[in-house]
């Protein structure tokens, strides 16, 4: 990439884009302009080919049949594997998760293949669906503080040797393959059952992928102030209720 | 009565037809409501109908049997527009309605049971009871308005909720009165026989991307919309919205003059004149008689609080604050935004990023409610000027000159109503 500016793709927002998805697109495109970046943000439907070009792939969360045909289509475009080969950071939420990995139960209750970007597959939970607010301590690795959510899943996501958990959860359900794990990561491709959505609860996060795109190790910095309020706020609300 | 406000002689010429078993239990649910409110726990139709029904399951299908029933549904408008659909009926005979709001079946028998002398039922009908009521009630007509976004945490996603209204109504004697520019109402409404289309339009389009059929890509260049894979379409409408007018059938422009402000209540009237013309009454007596409703539970009460003129607007979910956007008064009208997250509204917030806060540029914007953060946040990434508060009166206080605009989701809106009412 230039250094200043940065190509923000969002997958499927026709498809993948339920529970708010768009925010996450926002807030990422929100900090880097605050860091003085020239932001071009290409909203990707699902007619349409996957550039190769991108820095950061945002994918979302999306309800079943939605999400098998995201799948579909995006086994037939070779762009999102292209573009990881090529370095670019994706970051893919519950539906989108999913898709990131070998396969997933789709809404016919039937095995659907994936894209393998992460070494992850998913099956569909016999309990309750997890639905609620989550907090999860994140891989020290990332040097993130606490993850702050909402899950709303009835898929489990287990974890191959080729991924990390992203975090372990301290209340909420996460990948729910009975490790307390949440999300997955490897390289520059991540995965997580968190909306809320995740880039406007923890906009760490946000940073983090800006500062991947850049290859740098800080940004300059830029206001917290309500981000912080609302994690306050929600951490101790959830660290009230049972997990 | 419990729900409707109306007068029921327990020797009506409906109630006199009754069993026995059905007349005791509307007795009872009577009873049971009274105590309810006689403890100060709202209007009891919902506990009275509860009580009703356990003591007869079929009552409901019994008071539905006297009556010629209008069932509307919807994920938006449809309080608004059963209160537009029965004053238009009242222009053919008496009627009754659940017109407070409750929904479900309890609250819909409870109604029922307190209009013994009515010939229409206008039944507002919960979207996920939609195919039993129906059932239950052999309605004559069913009005289909809007589908979209809403509760995710705990509703049925979206296109389940057409699916299954396809698959309750297929069969149905009633006609159907569908929104033509709704793709997913107009597939729950297109296996049904007799089914009258209104191009009533509609503002949010994200639910409807990909086709309810075949999941092709929908493509929908300006009104028009139709899937290129499996040729699914928007039908050909019989009545339409257009500019502030009722098309009917034979090409006739109606004006539509309401006190209730925006776009959606245009549409709403639109879709309720070609309800009433099923029965009967014509599209301008009709839109005559809808010009009396004003506020409707409240929903565009304009209040006087703290000596300001305070307009209180409902919004619950992205389609509904897009419509709300669309009515309010310019910049620089102060602006006050109220959301919770209890039970009631859904317990995730992600949908604050449906919404098209940038729409509020120019405005004085006040925060509140139990997730005020959660819209901080929100309204910062959207780059707007805005204070967060802790109370209406704070809000009102700090509030530059103007009538105020209170936009609140749905408890947050039943605390705005019980604030500006205790002053």
């Amino acid at each position: 990439m230039s250094d200043s500016s940065l190509r923000l793709v969002w997958i499927y927002p026709d498809l993948l884009s339920t529970y708010g998805d768009r925010g996450n697109a926002l807030v990422v495109e929100r900090r880097a302009r605050q860091r003085g970046l020239n932001v071009q943000r290409v909203d990707v439907r699902s007619d349409q080919p996957v550039p190769t070009s991108g820095d950061i792939y945002l994918i979302g969360g999306g309800e079943d049949r939605p999400q098998r045909l995201a799948a579909e289509r995006l086994r037939q475009d070779s762009g999102l594997p292209r573009a990881v080969d090529n370095g670019a950071i994706v970051f893919s939420v519950c539906a989108g998760y999913q898709i990131l990995g070998h396969e997933f139960i789709n809404d016919l209750g039937q095995r659907e293949p994936g894209l393998g970007l992460l070494d992850v597959w998913s099956t569909r939970g016999e309990g309750a669906r997890n639905v609620g607010d989550v907090l999860a301590e994140p891989d020290q690795r990332l040097a993130l503080p606490t993850l702050t959510g909402f899950e709303n899943h009835q898929g489990v996501t287990h974890l191959g040797q080729g991924v990390a958990p992203l975090a372990h959860v301290t209340a909420g359900g996460g990948n729910g393959d009975g490790t307390g794990t949440e999300g997955a990561w490897r390289d520059t491709v991540f995965g997580t059952y968190l909306h809320g959505p995740v880039m406007a609860r923890n906009p760490a996060v946000a940073d983090l992928l800006i500062k991947l795109a850049l290859d740098v190790n800080a940004l300059p910095p830029a206001d917290t102030t309500w981000y912080d309020a609302l994690r306050t706020e929600r951490i101790a609300s959830t660290s009230r209720q049972p997990a | 009565m419990p729900g409707t406000g109306s007068e029921a002689a327990a020797t009506g010429a409906r109630d006199s037809s009754l069993p026995a078993r059905s007349k005791l239990a509307v007795t009872a649910g009577k009873v049971a409501a009274a105590a309810s409110r006689s403890v100060g726990r709202g209007s009891g139709s919902v506990i009275g109908g509860k009580v009703a029904l356990r003591l007869d399951p079929d009552l409901l299908a019994r008071l539905a049997d006297h009556l010629d029933v209008v069932l509307v549904s919807a994920t938006n408008g449809k309080t608004t527009t059963t209160r537009l659909i029965a004053e238009a009926l009242r222009a053919a005979g008496p009627v009754v309605s659940n017109a407070l709001g409750a929904n479900m079946p309890a609250g819909i028998t409870s109604a029922l049971a307190g209009g013994s002398d009515a010939r229409y039922g206008v039944i507002e009908v919960d979207e996920k009871y939609l195919a039993n009521v129906a059932r239950d009630t052999h309605p004559k007509a069913i009005a289909l308005l809007n589908l979209s976004r809403d509760q995710l945490d705990r509703a049925a996603e979206t296109r389940m909720l057409a699916e299954k209204w396809r698959e309750g109504l297929q069969g149905t004697d009633a006609v159907i009165i569908a929104n033509a520019d709704d793709p997913l109402v107009t597939w729950a409404a297109s296996s049904c026989q007799r089914v009258v289309w209104v191009a009533a339009g509609q503002a949010w389009k994200e639910d409807a991307w990909s086709c309810p059929s075949c999941g092709g890509v929908m493509q929908r260049p300006g009104d028009d919309w139709y899937c290129q894979e499996c040729g699914f379409r928007r039908p050909q409408p019989h009545w339409a919205l257009q500019g502030g007018h009722v098309i009917d059938p034979n090409g006739a422009a109606w004006p539509i003059h309401l006190q209730l402000p925006g776009r959606a209540n245009l549409a709403n009237a639109t879709s309720s004149a070609a309800v009433a013309a099923v029965f009967g009454v014509p599209p301008q007596t009709a839109l005559e008689r809808m010009q009396s409703v004003t506020a409707v539970a409240g929903r565009y009460d304009v209040v006087n609080y703290q000596g300001r003129d305070v307009r209180l607007l409902l919004a619950k979910n992205p389609a509904g604050w897009l419509e709300t956007f669309s009515l309010i008064d310019g910049p620089p009208a102060p602006v006050i935004l109220s959301v919770n997250a209890l039970d009631a509204d859904g317990t995730d917030t992600s949908w604050l990023w449906d919404v098209d806060y940038e729409r509020l540029h120019g405005h004085p914007v006040f925060v509140m409610g139990q997730r005020r953060l959660d819209l901080a946040v929100r309204l910062e990434v959207a780059g707007l000027q805005f204070h967060v508060v802790e109370t209406l009166e704070e809000a009102v206080r700090m509030a530059p000159p103007g009538r105020i605009e209170a936009i609140a989701n749905y408890t947050a809106f039943q605390q705005l109503r019980k604030a500006v009412a205790g002053s």
